[in-house]
């Protein structure tokens, strides 16, 4: 097999702050393929935004303590050089974030941006590096790409600049990117859009994407694989079939029930009750015990290994109750949303 | 363009009418006898009534500040003082040079002091630099500009004998009666003064600086930057600096028009005889049209530096650049 674009072993990642220790990412291990889409799924400070920054190398070290092992194509990434993190950076591995109203600066031309990725990474005249811009702009679908290469991030929508970020991590032609809930800030129409784009040029391309998100929408849409994190610690991963034919773990069937569904009339959304779990002091044993239903005494005291599911191979969870109890809630539950779904 | 400039210059005949009518209300409240002061010790009460009269004093106040504004926009011209019967134009042009030598010759000493420190205790908050710097800063903005200039006058110019206590020189030669004059001595004159400036400022300036560029680094497009692989320096001097001077743009607009109106405090201590202690003497002196000259001067002063921030503005952001 080949090397894999991307492997992540036992990474953790914690912050010192004033209060304490905070524990953002602790013993997060996947694998990325070539060419293979990753989807990484959590609520807000589940700590998937920190494994991937910390892969980039964007933490800061004079806060952050980090340890385990990531092999970007085979090569160990934690401890290289500030020197190597930036030639990886935007060469081998591109980011798009979140919000794209922020994340351009306001001051520059988008073709100066464009042109910077470029020119930071490749040794060519600005005239040579000003036409890769206008390319990527035209492949990522923006109209008159040559004319507007000279305008300003405030004159473009949401999702135009959510396109210009992406021909922006996308023009060093990068193995992997990562992209950091790209759609959660856009309207519904152009979510589907930048989703669609996404696809196309990973095809192009042959680019890993790894997509941070917290819908299951865009995982089910995009995702080969997928890992589900809460409080820093992955709690089940899966290929992406397996994972909707049965999840095994509590929060992944909370976070199924609470996805909106068209044709359940009336019938409210499924929450999970509480707030995710504080960092500073996580809770004892399973980090999700507190807003589990099914909690048993033994999910207070011990954190439950990755055990391997019957349904589909490397399907992995963390989750005490024993086989009998978990098919007989997800039959439940799965009888649950169809019946909403039928009705 | 046009519509904009057509409001600016509303706008500043509005303040223009606005603050010399203040000051002329201000003068018609306080009890004074321009008239008594002008005419001398020795005046009888019918050379008093007669200076009154030959300086229209005994009008109404309203008549006054008509007469005032017609003078103005008739012949452009801002009266004659009171005490000495020279052009009040006259005596702003030559005081000005010397606040502007003062406030401009400060403003680059104090810039070029608090820039690359602001910068540096943003790059490193809660180092030892930062601490210290901070420390400094706090001792800056408490302490009073009289008693920084006397303590570096007493200082420097009376127990070092490195610089002269007090006094001014003029920057081009040519000047009739003056004792000193030239590039070098203006300077020389002139150090103790903009370290004061300096030392004011500074202290405000250091603040802002890195206030705005620790907000400018944790702006995402900063974040954006780093993930392109962009090297320390190129963030800091592509990214953030341009961003984080936007602020720094405006509170110096402000601060170097105002204090053209007078830095009454450092002219005071170091005699130097430019606006800010003239206002005082014509204060002391009731003489009403200098008054207002020199708060019509600082009006402009004001209104020109904010114009300047705005024109600024547009080229270093191109989203408020007109159309």
């Amino acid at each position: 097999m080949a090397v894999n674009a991307l492997e992540v072993k036992d990474l953790s990642t914690s912050f010192r702050t004033d209060d304490g220790i905070v524990k953002a990412v602790s013993g997060v291990s996947f694998e990325l393929a070539p060419g293979s889409t990753l989807g990484v799924v959590g609520e807000s400070g589940s700590g998937k935004s920190v494994t991937f920054l910390t892969v980039m190398g964007l933490v800061d070290p004079r806060q952050a303590t980090v340890s385990g092992s990531v092999l970007l194509q085979g090569e160990e990434m934690l401890g290289a050089s500030q020197a190597r993190m930036r030639q990886i950076r935007g060469r081998t591995i591109g980011m798009i974030f979140q919000d794209p109203m922020t994340s351009l600066n306001p001051v520059k031309t988008i073709g100066w941006q464009l042109q910077e990725a470029v020119l930071i990474h490749q040794d060519v005249s600005k005239k040579e590096a000003r036409q890769q811009a206008i390319d990527i702009l035209k492949e990522v679908e923006i109209p008159r790409a040559d004319q507007r290469i000279d305008d300003y991030p405030h004159q473009f929508s949401g999702g135009m600049r959510q396109r210009v970020m992406i021909a922006m991590a996308l023009i060093n032609n990068p193995e992997i990117l990562i992209a950091d809930e790209p759609t959660t800030a856009l309207d519904v129409t152009t979510q589907a859009q930048i989703l669609r784009l996404m696809k196309k040029l990973q095809a192009e391309h042959e680019t890993a994407i790894v997509m941070i998100t917290h819908d299951l929408g865009v995982v089910a849409e995009l995702a080969d694989q997928v890992i589900v994190m809460y409080g820093g610690k992955v709690v089940e991963q899966a290929k992406v079939d397996d994972l909707f034919v049965k999840p095994e773990m509590p929060y992944t069937w909370g976070l199924l029930g609470s996805l909106p569904r068209l044709n359940a009339t009336g019938a409210r959304l499924d929450q999970i009750p509480g707030q995710p779990p504080s960092l500073l002091n996580p809770p004892s044993g399973c980090p999700f015990h507190p807003r589990c239903e099914f909690v048993m005494n033994i999910c207070r005291t011990e954190l439950p290994g990755l055990n391997a599911s019957t349904v589909g191979d490397e399907h992995l969870f963390r989750c005490h109750l024993d086989e009998e109890a978990r098919n007989r809630i997800w039959t439940q539950k799965k009888a649950a949303l169809v019946s909403e779904d039928a009705a | 363009m046009t519509q904009f400039l057509i409001r600016r210059i509303f706008w500043a005949i509005f303040l223009f009418l606005v603050a010399t009518i203040i000051t002329y209300l201000i003068f018609w409240v306080i009890p004074s006898d321009p008239a008594a002061l002008a005419a001398g010790k020795s005046a009888t009460p019918a050379d008093i009534a007669r200076v009154s009269h030959f300086l229209h004093l005994d009008e109404p106040i309203w008549k006054q500040y008509l007469r005032f504004v017609w003078q103005l926009v008739r012949h452009g011209s801002l009266g004659e003082s009171f005490v000495n019967r020279q052009p009040v134009r006259t005596i702003i042009s030559k005081d000005a040079p010397v606040t502007a030598s003062l406030v401009f010759g400060g403003a680059v000493l104090w810039l070029s002091l608090s820039i690359p420190v602001g910068i540096l205790s943003a790059l490193r908050p809660r180092s030892i630099m930062d601490r210290v710097t901070m420390t400094l800063v706090l001792i800056g903005i408490s302490a009073h500009p009289v008693w920084i200039g006397l303590i570096f006058s007493y200082v420097f110019g009376y127990k070092l004998g490195l610089t002269p206590i007090a006094g001014y020189c003029n920057f081009f030669p040519g000047t009739v009666g003056a004792q000193c004059e030239g590039p070098v001595q203006w300077a020389y004159h002139l150090i103790l003064p903009w370290c004061t400036f300096m030392i004011l400022f500074a202290a405000l300036y250091v603040r802002l600086i890195r206030a705005n560029v620790m907000e400018t680094m944790n702006e995402d497009y900063v974040r954006t930057a780093r993930a392109k692989g962009a090297s320390q320096q190129r963030v800091m001097i592509q990214h953030v600096l341009r961003n984080s001077m936007l602020p720094v743009v405006t509170i110096l607009g402000m601060d170097l028009g105002l204090a053209l109106g007078g830095a009454i405090f450092t002219e005071g201590i170091f005699n130097l005889p430019g606006l800010g202690r003239e206002i005082v003497q014509a204060y002391n002196r009731a003489d009403l049209p200098l008054i207002t000259g020199i708060v019509v001067f600082s009006t402009i002063a004001v209104i020109v530096f904010n114009f300047i921030v705005d024109v600024t503005y547009g080229f270093l952001d191109p989203r408020i650049r007109p159309s």
